[in-house]
């Protein structure tokens, strides 16, 4: 095989991995926030709720 | 003294979580626009630069397989600092850095294996063997999957934090097994010609697109690694909330 598979193939596994950890690390963030807000507006609070606005 | 006590109420302020996401929300955009034009400039610089007179163009593999080497052992340094931050400084944020970096440290550890196996095809004429380069470097990849399966499988973050600290700290003697197993032992793998105490020995026209690669991945992994963070803090306190309504609900129920 050439040197141009060995690059290309190199290339394109870096960029699928790092546009996997970087999707996967996103819809995580996304889902959890959505997540907090939807808990957050149906009422539940946090114990330190409170106590952490207070610290700001 | 008071310089002393200013840094120091700097770091307790991030140890609180509310705090350290409101950082994070301010600095994630600047450290996402700085990786992207980071990645741009490395990879116009890889492309454009010169072959090998012996490796031809395969150099240019060199410029994410280098990087993503470095990141793997970078990163499970940071985990092996958290560790202590858990089980000297008993910091709260410190078994969630360590616990969402061993994901990234994992996928930069499978970047490195991969691209060094389709540089090693060509230029030593196999896929893998097992010298002492590449089979640290593979125990490396099995310790971060252990890790995180293992906090994958507890319940409690807080009683996970101390075990998987103390798993870290030990795995940590494996860093400098292989930084070093290429000049303690003989391997296919080459010696070091970067980090060296009398400088790098290879050409300032591969040397450009390298750093600026390594500097794109370094960024790379701080952006995911903040958020991860982030997003972590979030899970427990929904955990925690959850739990509280629960506990609120039966009460009600009782009476």
């Amino acid at each position: 095989m050439s040197h141009a598979f060995y690059i290309y193939a190199s290339y394109g596994i870096a960029a699928l991995t790092i546009v996997g950890i970087v999707v996967w690390t996103w819809l995580d963030s996304r889902a959890r926030r959505k997540e907090l807000q939807k808990l957050e507006a149906s009422g539940i609070r946090r114990r330190s709720a409170g106590s952490a606005e207070g610290a700001k | 003294m008071t310089e002393n006590t200013l840094s120091f109420s700097w770091l307790t302020d991030l140890a609180n979580p509310t705090r350290f996401i409101a950082l994070v929300n301010r600095v994630l955009p600047w450290l996402g626009a700085i990786t992207a034009i980071l990645f741009a400039v490395g990879l116009y610089l890889s492309f454009t630069t010169e072959g090998d007179y012996q490796q031809g163009l395969t150099v240019r593999i060199m410029y994410i397989h280098v990087p993503a080497a470095w990141l793997s052992m970078m990163c499970y340094s940071v985990m092996a600092i958290a560790a202590l931050g858990t089980l000297v400084w008993r910091h709260p944020l410190a078994d969630v850095a360590a616990k969402t970096a061993a994901p990234l440290g994992a996928a930069f550890t499978f970047l490195a294996l991969v691209t060094g196996s389709l540089w090693g095809k060509p230029m030593w004429g196999t896929w893998w063997v097992w010298d002492a380069r590449l089979t640290s470097v593979f125990i490396l990849f099995l310790m971060y999957l252990g890790l995180i399966a293992f906090n994958r499988a507890m319940d409690d973050p807080l009683r996970a934090a101390r075990v998987s600290a103390v798993m870290i700290l030990i795995g940590f003697v494996n860093i400098p097994i292989i930084k070093f197993s290429v000049e303690w032992w003989n391997t296919l793998h080459q010696p070091a010609s970067v980090m060296r105490l009398d400088g790098p020995t290879i050409d300032p026209e591969f040397l450009r697109p390298l750093f600026v690669m390594a500097l794109a991945f370094t960024m790379l992994f701080f952006t995911l690694h903040f958020m991860a963070i982030r997003t972590e803090i979030w899970r427990r306190r929904i955990a925690n909330m959850r739990r509280l309504a629960a506990r609120k609900a039966s009460r009600e129920v009782q009476r």
